[in-house]
């Protein structure tokens, strides 16, 4: 069995708390990071703006690149250690959620963290990272809520019956 | 630069009038390349990385905490040292902090891009929009700073409110038991006290009537010195941060926007352009100064705008750097020009989502702006022209 971990920045601990508790004993464990190119693009395109610096100034994207790569590796030293237990690393870069659902093909579960509006139970709970995921996810998925779910209280009342 | 050389050469502008353009741009550029030295010098100090450990510390790895202090880091650099510094030396350092305090980092580094311009308001060096401006408007330096002030705080509080709305879920998302911040970091000393001699220098060099690049210079001078004595620095890498390539490059734009304004451009835009000083007037400024930096990128679109609002006043050359500065933030890479060419020339997807982007340059530009020139305008009338 083949369990695939999607770590994200913010929430992932959630997920390795599952994985800890789901994942049979006999099953590889993959913990997944995918590096999203958008923040240091942001830093590009804020240095493309100034106008005439190219060539005397360095462009941050480069320096914005190698340090998400370092901190994608701390992440998943943590999340390692925080499993305890043997596993195999993965790190890919590109459309974030793209990359999760590519990864997750031929695997017998993929483990995922809400990352949307996590104070009420409903639909917003998800952004659009996970909810392409789970929509798009060729395997089961274990969906899980980072700091615990919310009461039912949250939830909005039925609708109204039309006769 | 070669287009300098052509429209100098096919007469499209007379060498007189491209000398008088070099003549008066020459002091900017050298008040510019100061600038660029005290930044870099800064940084050889570490005192950005000293920044970053700061706010690192003060938020205890809470996101919207971190916001707050990338806020205020970025919006007191950027208009001390330059949107270059906060651009090129700050978003890394504020990136590496978000990312070690277990937060997304997406919000801090937008906050990084949004500041560079929004809070570029400030002081004559903190945009070289504003030393242009500066140069024609007549004004001191410390009458510059007690005009903008409101404006800047205005404008960097409404980009705080649109900050906290539209990166909520962002911001409510950090991993608990996040990574220890480290040791406290060292006080770089010699550059604080440097930044804070040469703010003092442009207050004093403009109360007794010199300009006040020369504060800037020894400000520069003292730092790059230091660092010269300490063999950090050899004698080409205090010109290399002074960015000579940029500098010539700042004259020739120069040259060319005069030759493109001496030849229509000044008539067609005389006449949209609202006259008089009254809040109205001022917001269409605003508005149009924004528009064509958003077209043409605000370099020169503060270059042709000032020559045409200049004898209106100082009221109206301020409002058109509420614009130039504010403005940019609604388009990526500041402009419809530089996206179009970097789209012809580079081939290259940097992975931006550029509809979240433009989503939020549509609520952050109009409120920090609209706000800014109503608080322009109340400081006109309290602090007077």
């Amino acid at each position: 069995m083949r369990v695939i971990v999607w770590l994200d920045e913010g929430t992932w601990p959630a997920c390795v708390d599952a994985a800890r508790a789901h994942a049979p004993a006999a099953s590889e464990v993959v913990l997944l990071h995918v590096s999203g190119p958008g923040v240091a693009g942001l830093a590009h395109g804020a240095f493309a703006g100034l106008l005439g610096r190219a060539g005397s100034e360095p462009d941050p994207e480069g320096r914005l690149v190698e340090l998400g790569r370092a901190s994608a590796a701390e992440l998943l030293d943590a999340a390692e250690a925080r499993l305890g237990r043997a596993c195999t690393r993965l790190e890919r870069a590109g459309r974030v959620e793209r990359e999760v659902v590519a990864a997750a093909e031929g695997a017998d579960l993929l483990i995922l963290a809400r990352d949307g509006d996590r104070s009420r139970l409903g639909p917003h709970s998800l952004g659009k990272a996970v909810r392409f995921a789970v929509d798009h996810a060729p395997c089961p998925v274990l969906l899980v809520w980072p700091e615990g779910a919310p009461d039912l209280t949250t939830m909005p009342p039925p609708p109204p019956h039309h006769h | 630069m070669p287009a300098a050389g052509v429209v100098v050469a096919t007469g499209a502008i007379s060498l007189d009038h491209a000398r008088a353009e070099v003549e008066q741009l020459g002091p900017v550029v050298g008040f510019l390349a100061a600038v660029l030295v005290l930044a870099h010098f800064c940084d050889v100090e570490g005192l950005f990385q000293a920044c970053g450990a700061w706010t690192a510390r003060w938020s205890g790895g809470r996101p919207a905490r971190l916001l707050t202090a990338v806020f205020a880091l970025a919006s007191v650099i950027t208009a001390v040292l330059s949107l270059d510094a906060t651009v090129v030396l700050l978003t890394p350092v504020v990136f590496a902090t978000a990312a070690r305090s277990g937060v997304r980092a997406k919000p801090h580094v937008y906050a990084c891009t949004h500041l560079s311009n929004t809070a570029s308001l400030l002081l004559p060096v903190s945009n070289l929009t504003n030393l242009l401006a500066f140069a024609a408007s007549g004004l001191s330096f410390t009458r510059f700073a007690a005009l903008m002030v409101l404006p800047w705080l205005v404008a960097i509080g409404a980009e705080y409110l649109v900050f906290r709305w539209f990166f909520a879920r962002d911001l409510s998302t950090a991993a608990p038991g996040a990574r220890d911040t480290g040791e406290p970091p060292r006080l770089p000393l010699f550059a604080l006290v440097t930044v804070g001699c040469t703010l003092a220098g442009f207050v004093l060099a403009s109360a007794v009537g010199i300009d006040p690049a020369w504060a800037a210079c020894a400000g520069a001078l003292a730092l790059a010195g230091r660092a010269l004595v300490r063999r950090r620095a050899t004698p080409v890498t205090v010109v290399k941060a002074a960015a000579p390539a940029f500098l010539a490059f700042v004259l020739a734009l120069g040259v060319v926007v005069r030759a493109v304004v001496d030849n229509g451009l000044a008539d067609a835009l005389g006449r949209v352009l609202p006259g008089g000083t009254g809040l109205p007037a001022l917001l269409g400024v605003a508005a149009l100064a924004a528009v064509l930096a958003n077209l043409i990128n605000n370099l020169p679109a503060v270059l042709v705008l000032l020559p045409l609002v200049a004898p209106t006043g100082p009221g109206a050359v301020l409002a058109v750097l509420l614009g130039v500065n504010i403005g940019p933030n609604l388009t990526y890479a500041g402009s419809l020009a530089t996206l179009l060419w970097r789209r012809i020339v580079h081939q290259h997807d940097h992975g931006v989502d550029l509809r979240e982007f433009t989503r939020l340059g549509l609520l952050a530009v109009p409120t920090a702006l609209g706000a800014a020139v109503v608080a322009l305008w109340g400081a006109l009338q309290v602090v007077g022209s």
